[in-house]
C-alpha cells in the first residue's frame, strides 16, 4: 500500500472513529462509513493540511470514497 | 443552573459599555474570558477589574488578519476557545441619499463580516470538540428598520440570516449558534440623550425603561450555558417589549 493510501486511511479512522476493517478503498464516506456532508468538508480539510495542497470545491465534490480521495492526491503530487 | 465553570470564552467588543458587562457576567460564571477590542488601555482597565482570568487580546476587526491573529491570539491564552462571543459593532448614520460607500462598507465589515470571519475561525474546534457556543450581538434595527442606518440595520440583520444557517450547519455537533438584539441601552452612548428625547423614546417602552447592560448580559448567560442546548438559530429579543416578534 502507498504512503498516501496509509495516511489517507489514518485521517479517515481518526476523524469517523471507524473501524480500520472499514476502511477499503472502494468505501463510500457517506454511504459506508456514515459520514454527513459536514465530515466530509472536514475530511478535504484534513486531506489539505496533511498533504500540503488545495482541493477546489469542484474536485471536493467528485471524491466520495477513500479510492478517490488516494487518486486525487497521487495526481496532484505526482 | 447556568455555571459556565471550565469554559472559555472570546468577547469582542469587550470594551465598550455592553462589552464590558458581559465580560464581567462571563467571569463571574466562571468562564476564563479573552477581551478584544481596539483600545489596549480601556481593554485593561476591564481586565483589572476582572482580575485573574482575564485576558486582554487587542484586534482590528476591520481587515481578515485582524481577525486571524485574534483567534490565535486568543486561542494561545485560553487554551481554546468554547464560547464564542462577537459583540464588537459601531455605526456611521446617515441617510440613505448621503451615505458614503465607505461608511457602508465599514459598518459592513466590522458588524456582518467579522462576525462571519471569527465564526468560521472558531467552528472547526468546536466541530471536533462536540460543543460549541457562538452567540452575536445583533439589534433590533435590523428587524425593525431605522432611519439614517441602513448600513446598521443591514448589518444586524445579515448577522440574524447568517446565524440561522450557521446554526443548521453544525446543530448535530452540539454546537448552537443564536443571537441577541438589544433594544435600547442604556450605555455612555445613550447617556448622551437629552430628558426629551429619552422620554419620547420610553413612550414606545412597554417596560417605561431603557435595558440595562445586564439584562443584555444575562441573555448570553442563557445562550452560553448548557441548559440552553437546545436553543439554536434563534434571536433573543431584549427590548422591554418596544417590538415583540
Ligand atoms: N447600546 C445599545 O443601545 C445597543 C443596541 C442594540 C445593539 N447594540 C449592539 O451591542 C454591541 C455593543 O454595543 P455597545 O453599546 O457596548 O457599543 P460601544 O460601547 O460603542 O462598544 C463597541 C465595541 O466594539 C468594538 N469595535 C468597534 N470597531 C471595532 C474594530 N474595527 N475592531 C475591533 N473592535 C471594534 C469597540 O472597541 P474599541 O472601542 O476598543 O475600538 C467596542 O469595544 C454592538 O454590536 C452594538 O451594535 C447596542
Amino acid at each position: 500500500m502507498s504512503d498516501v493510501a496509509d495516511r489517507v486511511k489514518k485521517i479517515v479512522i481518526e476523524h469517523l472513529g471507524v473501524d480500520e476493517e472499514k476502511v477499503v478503498e472502494s468505501a463510500n464516506f457517506i454511504e459506508d462509513l456514515g459520514a454527513d456532508s459536514l465530515d466530509t468538508v472536514e475530511l478535504v480539510m484534513a486531506f489539505e493540511e496533511e498533504f500540503g495542497c488545495e482541493i477546489p470545491d469542484d474536485a471536493a465534490e467528485n471524491i466520495s470514497t477513500i479510492k478517490n480521495a488516494i487518486d486525487f492526491i497521487e495526481t496532484q503530487q505526482g | 443552573m447556568f455555571s459556565l465553570a471550565e469554559k472559555t470564552v472570546l468577547l469582542t467588543g469587550a470594551s465598550g459599555g455592553i462589552g464590558g458587562a458581559i465580560a464581567r457576567a462571563v467571569r463571574e460564571r466562571g468562564a476564563h474570558v479573552g477581551l478584544s477590542g481596539t483600545r489596549v488601555k480601556a481593554l485593561q482597565a476591564v481586565a483589572s477589574d476582572i482580575g485573574a482570568g482575564a485576558y486582554v487580546l487587542p484586534a482590528d476587526l476591520s481587515t481578515p488578519d485582524g481577525v486571524n491573529q485574534l483567534v490565535a491570539a486568543a486561542t494561545d491564552a485560553l487554551g481554546g476557545i468554547d464560547i464564542l462571543i462577537n459583540n464588537a459593532g459601531l455605526t456611521r448614520d446617515s441617510l440613505a441619499i448621503r451615505l458614503k460607500d465607505e461608511d457602508w462598507q465599514t459598518v459592513i465589515d466590522v458588524n456582518l463580516t467579522a462576525t462571519f470571519r471569527l465564526s468560521r475561525a472558531v467552528l472547526r474546534s468546536m466541530v471536533k470538540a462536540r460543543w460549541g457556543r457562538i452567540i452575536n450581538i445583533s439589534s433590533i434595527v435590523g428587524i425593525t428598520g431605522n432611519a439614517g442606518q441602513t448600513n446598521y440595520a443591514a448589518s444586524k440583520a445579515g448577522i440574524i440570516g447568517m446565524s440561522k444557517a450557521l446554526a443548521q450547519e453544525v446543530a448535530n455537533r452540539s454546537v448552537t449558534v443564536n443571537c441577541v438584539a438589544p433594544g435600547f441601552i442604556t450605555t455612555a452612548m445613550t447617556e448622551a440623550l437629552s430628558t426629551s428625547q429619552t422620554q419620547k423614546l420610553l413612550t414606545n417602552i412597554p417596560t417605561g425603561r431603557l435595558g440595562t447592560v445586564h439584562d443584555i448580559s444575562a441573555a448570553c448567560i442563557y445562550l452560553a450555558s448548557e441548559e440552553a442546548a437546545y436553543v439554536t438559530g434563534h434571536t433573543l429579543h431584549v427590548n422591554g417589549g418596544m417590538a415583540m416578534i
